[in-house]
């Protein structure tokens, strides 16, 4: 075999390479948002056990809720509180309404936006909610 | 060749009579095929009958002249809560409510010769929430729309930020975000000073305008400025449904002698000035 240092030392390299991003990301990654079954893992709220509809229909369109009351309550004027699946009454509002019980969007949104790279643009003009300093601290 | 130009003349003649003829029939037919269905012409300066609810709000200047300051403080009551950013220069400025002099609020009014009462007053000025908005027709994407109760709404997701709103308001009541809101100027202070959690802020190329503070009005509240301003001067801004003949308001109206701005062009506004 010819070069023989030269090759075994670029093989080295290369492991070298490509485990540092194994090693980086089981060290140093951001592992807070993931569980250990690599799934992202949002945080439920507390004290509030039912959302506004069933959780399979809100893991997959919270969207086209949130869309529809902003028309209806846009458009519309139809600004009536909602009835969740537990009884609750909320306003249709996302700042209002959703963040008052769901309070941290860093633990809650972005885990699974940033789990499917999702961008949504709700908070270019709507505010999330003023997270406490020690979950920023730990994010 | 006499003979010719004779018959030339004579068709030609007929040819003109048939066409004035056909004409004449064609529209008497339409007129009574249609006459029927005729709506009255809207715009100019007769008022729409009234239908629905039509929100306005009267103004007593005179209640805010005598309230030196007072005009301000309804000022920062909406600006703060609805997250209107100061971005210290007139040129970006986001205004939902403002002040201003007579001859600016007034235009077509005379301001030759008036007295030092009215020329020194600084007079509120806000979205007029026109019963025919120009700038409802103007907008591409219907952002920007009149809703049930007569106010004039913005939905801020769908402004493109085209403007063409801004230069079809004839009261300047639009405003151009030309920077992020959420920014901060030279000197590294936000231009929203302290965010209200309970309302959006909007983003860099957005229009934005009083919406009439649809979010309270619903709930049977006045909004924030009339509310804020009765505080000091009681009946200095009273609000309510304009088509309600037992309205308070409407009472006023009938009772008081009020202006309007620039009635002129037809846009019906839903404000009145007590001057």
């Amino acid at each position: 075999m010819y070069d023989k240092g030269k090759v075994l030392i670029g093989l080295a390299i290369f492991v070298i390479a490509a485990l540092s991003i194994v090693g980086y990301n089981a060290t140093m990654g951001d592992v807070d948002s993931f569980r250990t079954d690599g799934k992202p893992g949002p945080e439920k709220p507390v004290g509030h056990d039912k959302c506004v509809k069933e959780t399979a229909y809100m893991q997959t369109s919270h969207m086209v809720l949130l869309n529809e009351w902003r028309d209806e309550v846009i458009r519309e004027g139809k600004r009536e509180l909602v009835e969740t699946v537990g009884g609750e009454m909320v306003e249709k509002s996302l700042q209002n309404g959703c963040m008052g019980c769901h309070i941290s969007k860093v633990k809650f949104c972005d885990r699974c936006h940033d789990y499917t790279n999702v961008k949504p643009y709700c908070w270019d003009c709507h505010l999330a909610p003023v997270e406490a300093p020690a979950s920023k601290e730990a994010h | 060749m006499d003979n010719t130009r004779r018959k030339f003349l004579k068709l030609a003649g007929l040819t003109a009579a048939a066409g004035v003829g056909t004409t004449l029939l064609g529209s008497k037919a339409m007129a009574s095929g249609g006459g029927g269905h005729a709506a009255p012409a809207h715009g100019g300066h007769a008022e729409v009958a009234p239908t629905g609810t039509r929100y306005g709000i009267v103004i007593d200047t005179g209640k805010f002249h005598d309230n030196p300051g007072l005009a301000q403080k309804c000022q920062d009551v909406c600006h703060s809560y609805h997250n209107v950013p100061d971005f210290g220069n007139p040129k970006d400025e986001i205004k939902w409510i403002w002040t201003d002099k007579f001859a600016n609020v007034f235009p077509e009014h005379s301001h030759y010769r008036r007295d030092e009462r009215l020329l020194s007053m600084d007079i509120i000025a806000m979205c007029n929430h026109c019963d025919n908005p120009p700038y409802v027709k103007a907008c591409p994407t219907q952002a920007t729309f009149k809703n049930a109760d007569g106010a004039v709404m913005m939905d801020f997701h769908r402004c493109i930020g085209c403007r063409f709103c801004m230069a079809a308001c004839p009261y300047g009541a639009r405003s151009f975000n030309w920077r992020s809101p959420r920014g901060v100027d030279k000197e590294g202070h936000p231009f929203i000073k302290k965010y209200n959690q309970r309302f959006p802020s909007r983003m860099r190329g957005v229009v934005e305008k009083c919406s009439l503070c649809s979010w309270r009005t619903k709930k049977g509240k006045d909004p924030l400025c009339v509310e804020e301003a009765c505080k000091t001067a009681s009946d200095a801004m009273i609000f309510g449904d304009l088509n309600d003949k037992n309205s308070k308001i409407a009472k006023l109206l009938s009772s008081k002698f009020t202006i309007q701005r620039k009635p002129a062009l037809g846009t019906h506004p839903s404000i009145f000035y007590i001057i």
